[in-house]
């Protein structure tokens, strides 16, 4: 017995122990395998993949040399080509980023004063760190009181003059909520809120004018006055961008929720602004800021242009974002508003509780980019004769210096703009990750 | 007892009601919007009329009758600068229309091929796709507009470079030169008869399409497939062939030709055309690719592989399955993506392409000094415009809409 047993184990092959592992084959692993599957897969592929090496062949092989033999100080572009020849021969395509090197204080903040470049950098800080705690909820909340403060000690900064016109200014919205207060022990909070924006504004209109002039007189605390026609560049297109995304959301969600309303006349008032204020392009509007707004205002008023331009573009916007907004309220399952409805809360109530968060939360990537399209339309004012980027570039081409000179301001600019609406738009991709509710 | 207890006691009006009685207090808001309302307009209205009367000018439309006096250099409609400024505004109209619908067509056809390859397995030519994408879409179009332009004015061969020995060639079998003069492109002759063809080939698309409506009427009623690709093509073009050569070759093609400092004969499209068509194109081809990537990625996947399941090979399962679904998604907003593209034409002012904006809006009110007039024929037309295009939309939104309760 144990003999048939042993001669069968000497018979039979039983592997003992492990085989060592092997690496798979060269064509299913790593690289190979990943540019196969990726890249080689089948004719069609083999094809695309081919003529889109070829594409970038084709721009690289153009970008990268000018880009390699780049010259960063010159004083003009005559300059830059004596360099370059000297350097490497006279067929070389060279960019000459010296023009960047010379003019770029000019590209950011137009023609501000060069020694007072730390206000627009202070302004900058006050709005990052203002709007840090609306973007993050995972700042304190603290913050939030900074944020309220925040427009108006950059409106300071920026502009300068006495600083006693943002105080009473600010003290108009203080001098509201007191009227709230107040009105509220009579009255309900509907008429309570009308008492309070009547107070508010005979607070703007009648008694900060005098005051500011009268406080300026005995308390002479302020900044050297900037006319904004010095305004320009970037800084251009940041304050006119960021006061018209700030100002337009609020308007875009009172107009959503006026298109959405059974009231027949807020309805066709809303209707009509925002169909009028769509329909026709920016640019006509801008015309129509510059050139007409004179015929519209009482005789003899004459206001800023920058004022005039970022109210056209708040209004702008706001009629998109209300059309991005009515989307995402008519998005909610019709159970919600019912939901509210039972529950027993009022209008309002039913609005900034249930509605409104899940209809906003809906249409966060057409509202922000709704914001990246003003943004980039901040770059038309250059029509009516404001100085942002590319009137700078313009006139900056003009000089006789750095006559005939293009790609290196055009990259510069489209960088700038790229980096400021990229961020923006991941900001957006977080946000609606973070705010995702459902298949976590 | 008495009965006057057991009824509630009559509501008596009080004026607060208005404000906190739900049955009236729509009115309240609404009396009092439409209130503020007209008197800013009536503020605006009195305002607009003691500003014109102060200016010593008054509100009518006589100037459009007057001679305009400029030159438009590129016209789809006869124009000299003795006609009238409602002319030129009408050459403008057809400018813009001109650069917008030639801005859909190539914009579609990106944005589509854009959107298909930023899904394609193939990783190079979706991350290239990407770049594309994100570069057209975070880039203020007017710098788009004026790098084109750049390119096309300062990157291109003058004419004489297209001389025996210059460094340049024409493209296309000695039919197209990109110059930095413009883009010269073959006329179409018309010779006696040329109509004959046309009128023949537009019948036979017609009946092209009535052949495709039988064969599926047929395939419908008896479950009998009729070839449908190749007769419908055949119908197309041979009987247009046909009468072409009949009628001894109607239609001829007049090709560029360098005579002198420039091109002779063909189409000259101008530089200010061109980059404001390619850059349009390019820009609103960027937003329709998102567009049409998130209409593909819409439709679940589990509606590929019922079709599958069902024995549907993949190109029947695109074009019954996937793409009808797709499709509600994707027209409405790629319809408005057109109505951007047109309003966006308005830049033309930055090249000098002389658009509805650039004539009316520009040149005659600088020239007549109406600028209000001006401006609100210039707003009207896109306002007219915009509702159009966007009323077209809604009737196909509620004919495609899903029925739900």
């Amino acid at each position: 017995m144990s003999d048939t047993h042993s001669e069968a184990e000497s018979l039979l092959f039983v592997r003992n122990e492990m085989m060592p592992e092997r690496e798979p084959p060269l064509a299913e692993s790593g690289a190979f395998k990943w540019l196969r599957e990726n890249m080689f897969s089948g004719w069609l592929n083999i094809l695309l993949t081919i003529l889109a090496l070829l594409a970038i062949y084709v721009v690289l092989s153009e970008i990268v040399p000018w880009l390699w033999h780049s010259v960063w100080r010159a004083d003009s572009l005559a300059q830059c080509r004596e360099i370059r020849d000297a350097t490497w021969g006279s067929d070389v395509a060279s960019a000459c980023f010296a023009v960047i090197a010379d003019r770029w204080q000019q590209l950011i903040f137009g023609f501000y004063p060069s020694d007072l470049y730390w206000r627009p950098l202070l302004a900058l800080a006050i709005f990052l760190l203002a709007v840090a705690p609306v973007l993050f909820p995972g700042l304190p909340r603290a913050l939030l009181w900074f944020s309220a403060a925040a427009p108006f000690l950059m409106f300071f900064f920026l502009w300068g003059g006495s600083i006693w016109g943002p105080i009473l200014v600010a003290l108009g919205f203080a001098v509201g909520f007191a009227a709230y207060a107040i009105a509220g022990r009579f009255t309900g909070a509907g008429a309570a809120l009308a008492v309070a924006v009547v107070a508010a504004l005979i607070w703007w209109l009648f008694a900060a004018g005098p005051l500011t002039r009268d406080l300026s007189r005995i308390a002479p605390i302020g900044l050297t006055y900037i006319q904004s026609k010095d305004f320009g560049g970037f800084m251009l297109s940041f304050i006119i961008g960021i006061s018209g995304i700030i100002l337009s959301l609020p308007l875009g969600i009172l107009l959503a929720l006026g298109r959405q309303s059974d009231m027949f006349i807020i309805n066709k008032i809303s209707v009509g602004f925002i169909e009028i204020i769509r329909g026709v392009p920016l640019i006509v509007w801008l015309f129509t800021a510059s050139l007409l707004l004179n015929y519209f205002l009482p005789p003899g008023t004459n206001f800023d242009l920058m004022l005039r331009v970022i109210i056209m573009v708040t209004l702008f916007a706001a009629a998109y974002i209300a059309e991005v907004v009515r989307g995402g309220l008519a998005a909610l399952p019709r159970g919600q508003y019912e939901a509210a409805d039972a529950l027993g809360l009022d209008y309002t109530k039913s609005m900034r509780l249930i509605i409104l968060p899940q209809a906003l939360k809906i249409s966060i990537p057409g509202i922000v980019n709704t914001f990246i399209g003003l943004f980039k339309d901040t770059t038309l004012v250059v029509f009516i004769g404001l100085l942002d980027p590319i009137g700078l570039s313009n006139s900056i081409r003009a000089t006789t210096d750095w006559n005939g000179i293009y790609w290196e301001l055009f990259v510069f600019i489209g960088l700038l703009f790229f980096i400021c609406c990229f961020s923006m738009s991941r900001y957006s991709i977080y946000l609606e990750r973070k705010l995702q509710r459902e298949h976590r | 007892m008495t009965s006057a207890s057991d009824r509630p006691p009559q509501p008596v009006f009080k004026l607060s009601d208005l404000i906190y009685d739900t049955r009236y207090r729509s009115m309240t808001i609404q009396t009092v919007a439409l209130i503020l309302l007209m008197l800013f307009f009536a503020w605006l209205i009195s305002n607009t009329v003691a500003n014109l009367a102060s200016l010593g000018k008054d509100f009518n439309f006589g100037f459009l009758d007057q001679r305009a006096g400029y030159d438009i250099n590129q016209a789809l409609i006869p124009y000299s600068s003795n006609d009238t400024h409602a002319r030129a505004a009408v050459v403008g109209i057809l400018n813009t229309l001109l650069v917008a619908v030639l801005g859909c067509v190539l914009a579609t056809v990106l944005g589509v091929i854009a959107g298909v390859l930023r899904l394609s397995k193939n990783w190079l030519v979706a991350k290239l796709m990407t770049v594309y994408v994100e570069g057209f879409r975070n880039i203020p179009l007017l710098l788009w507009i004026i790098a084109i332009f750049a390119l096309m004015t300062e990157a291109t061969p003058s004419p004489r470079d297209f001389r025996e020995g210059g460094v340049a060639s024409m493209w296309l079998w000695e039919s197209v030169a990109v110059s930095n003069r413009g883009v010269y492109i073959p006329a179409p002759v018309w010779l006696p008869g040329s109509w004959l063809v046309v009128t023949v080939f537009m019948l036979s698309i017609v009946g092209a399409i009535a052949y495709r409506r039988y064969a599926r009427k047929v395939l419908y009623d008896t479950g009998r497939l009729l070839p449908m690709g190749w007769p419908s093509l055949a119908i197309v073009v041979l009987p247009a062939l046909l009468i072409y050569f009949l009628m001894g070759m109607p239609i001829s093609l007049d090709y560029p030709v360098l005579g002198g400092f420039n091109f002779g004969g063909g189409i000259q499209l101008r530089n200010s055309l061109i980059a404001l068509w390619l850059a349009l194109s390019l820009y609103t081809g960027a937003f329709i690719a998102e567009i049409v990537r998130a209409g593909i990625l819409s439709v679940s996947k589990g509606q590929t592989e019922a079709a599958f399941a069902l024995g549907m090979r993949p190109g029947r399962t695109m074009n019954l399955v996937i793409l009808p679904q797709a499709m509600r998604v994707i027209v409405p907003p790629l319809i408005s993506q057109y109505l951007n593209l047109t309003k966006n034409s308005s830049l033309a002012l930055a090249v000098g392409y002389m658009d509805v904006r650039s004539t009316l809006g520009g040149i005659t009110i600088n020239q007549t000094g109406r600028e209000l007039e001006g401006m609100l024929l210039l707003g009207l037309f896109y306002l007219l415009l915009s509702l159009l295009i966007s009323g077209g939309m809604n009737f196909y939104n509620s004919r495609i809409k899903l029925k739900e309760r």
